[in-house]
């Protein structure tokens, strides 16, 4: 134990330290700032005279402002910051040396990669938590409105999901760094993994899809081959870490959402009264929605580290 | 020197990948003794050091450190052992200090008792006017002395020191060697010494053992290899002239 809080204390305070968090912080900070303040600037004209809905103040995050919600914000660039804190975590001390030396010291071998990856997580805890700090207070001053008690609730629960969404890709950058002994390979290796699986997938699914499950746009499909047609995308679409965060955090952040379909059929009796009854889902009830997604997000982010930490015990410490 | 084996290994191998790196090499060093452990490179020196620690596992044979396995005890192992890697690297933004606490940490160290210790090693090494001063800008010199003092921080019974006057000016490598003597004379440490260096080797060491293509061909005292390969007597010798020897040989 000895050892790995000796090496989490060191890699903490390298971490708020170096150069690069400083520049990643600022940037994120400053477009979160942005896009809440487009959101609230947004949020007030819009309901001015209106009776006021119920979770304006969730509305700050998942409000697309000029571009993007701060939401789809993490969900896209998140996985930067994973990447950053790691993609050098273990190719860079061996290069420059050290990693035999700290090897050579009292301590068991996975305390070096445990410490890296818990001061990695934490780091990224700190910087989420103070983001939706700091849009929140923001909003108190731009909107007026005091959170509820439900709203705190469903905050901390979005950034428990943020923190392992973002903490999947920094044992994703971690993994590579023990794999590449060159840091430079490493940081690209995870950039394209990055892109393919935030990007590429998405579009990827679309198309195996429509392979598929041929649905004839101009005429009216059967629902049968639009429902399986959805089912292949939604299905393929989940491998996409970013697909499934989104999904996880869905009802939590935006409880007007119900459901993490992209498409629903309604007939048009159904529609009418699911507009005329515009309630939110309870917290609990959105929290069964995305259990599932939730559980995943979790377990491929053990994964990962599982596989970084089996990966580095046995690898040769020399070469 | 009679002394009791510090260290003792029967038959210790490492294959990598087919290649026999370490083949079957056994030996002992004396507790107090300064053993010269010579070889050209990849001879499979800093493979035989590694396995010594307890940080890559043998493919046969055992070896026995301070009376404790490497392998299955590799952890109390380092606490006895210190270990100087060849091209020992530092964290280049911190001062000599900051690295020594590290290095602390890692041991274990408290704090309070750590600032003391930090000082006296730094004082022993010739490194106290370098406070403040970030190990980046250290000369090779100056790492290296950094690298015995990390060493010597957690008061170790054996030094393993891998190459650590590669590179070195003649004055830095003198004062290494000098130092690497006085530990052993002051502290009676037991010190394992992997060099190229002979003429210094042979200054300071009381046993050598060379090793060539992953077998060991000769240990002994010089006095009894330059007998045994030269068939001459007394000191008259050099260990470069009995080195040469058995490296033609093989």
């Amino acid at each position: 134990m000895q050892g790995l809080f000796a090496v989490y204390r060191k890699e903490l305070s390298d971490h708020f330290t170096s150069n690069r968090f400083v520049i990643l912080f600022a940037l994120i900070a400053m477009v979160s700032f942005i896009t809440s303040y487009m959101a609230g600037i947004n949020l007030r004209e819009n309901l001015e005279g209106v009776a006021k809905p119920k979770f304006v103040f969730l509305m700050l995050f998942n409000t697309p402002g000029a571009l993007f919600s701060m939401v789809q914000f993490v969900a896209f660039f998140g996985p930067l910051i994973g990447l950053v804190l790691g993609f050098d975590a273990i190719n860079r001390e061996r290069a420059d040396g050290t990693l035999i030396k700290v090897v050579s010291q009292p301590i068991y071998r996975d305390a070096v990669i445990n410490g890296k990856f818990l001061a990695g997580a934490t780091t990224i805890s700190i910087m989420v938590v103070s983001i939706v700090l700091v849009i929140g207070g923001f909003g108190l001053s731009l909107l007026g409105v005091v959170p509820g008690i439900e709203e705190v609730w469903r905050l901390v629960f979005y950034v428990v999901v943020s923190v392992f969404y973002i903490s999947f890709w920094l044992g994703v950058a971690i993994l590579f760094s023990i794999f590449f002994r060159s840091i430079a390979t490493s940081a690209l290796a995870a950039v394209a993994l990055w892109i393919f699986l935030s990007f590429f997938v998405s579009l990827g699914a679309s198309v195996l899809a429509d392979t598929a499950v041929p649905v004839d746009r101009q005429e009216k499909a059967n629902p049968e081959t639009v429902m399986k047609n959805v089912r292949i995308k939604e299905g393929v679409s989940l491998f996409s870490p970013m697909v499934l965060y989104t999904k996880a955090s869905a009802t939590i952040i935006d409880p007007m959402r119900k459901t993490t379909r992209s498409l629903v059929l309604l007939g048009p009796m159904e529609q009418l009264s699911a507009a005329r009854f515009q309630n939110p889902l309870s917290l609990g009830q959105s929290l069964v929605v995305v259990y599932p997604y939730v559980v995943a997000l979790v377990a491929v982010t053990l994964l990962c580290f599982a596989i970084s930490y089996t990966v580095f015990m046995v690898q040769e410490i020399r070469t | 020197m009679e002394g009791q084996s510090i260290i003792e290994m029967k038959d210790l191998s490492k294959v990598y990948n087919h290649h026999k790196a370490v083949d079957q090499v056994s030996f002992h060093i004396e507790e107090g003794e300064v053993f010269g452990f010579l070889g050209p490179n990849g001879a499979g020196k800093t493979t035989t050091l590694l396995m010594l620690m307890g940080l890559t596992r043998p493919t046969g044979g055992w070896a026995r450190v301070c009376g404790l396995d490497p392998v299955r005890q590799a952890k109390e192992v380092k606490t006895q052992v210190g270990y100087l890697p060849e091209n020992v690297g530092f964290y280049g933004d911190l001062d000599a200090v900051q690295c020594l606490e590290y290095i602390a940490d890692l041991n274990g160290l408290a704090r309070s008792e750590a600032s003391d210790k930090i000082r006296d090693v730094l004082e022993v090494v010739g490194l106290k006017e370098t406070v403040g001063k970030k190990v980046g800008t250290f000369s090779r010199g100056m790492r290296q002395r950094l690298g015995v003092a990390e060493v010597l921080l957690k008061d170790p019974k054996v030094m393993f020191l891998d190459e650590p006057t590669l590179g070195l000016d003649p004055d830095g490598a003198i004062r290494l060697m000098n130092l690497i003597q006085s530990l052993n004379q002051e502290r009676k440490m037991t010190v394992l010494l992997s060099s190229h260096n002979l003429y210094q080797v042979q200054k300071i060491s009381h046993r050598v053992g060379i090793m060539i293509g992953g077998k060991m061909v000769a240990e002994g005292s010089i006095k009894s290899l330059g007998k045994e390969k030269l068939g001459v007597e007394g000191e008259a010798y050099s260990l470069e002239e009995i080195y040469m020897k058995y490296f033609q040989e093989v």
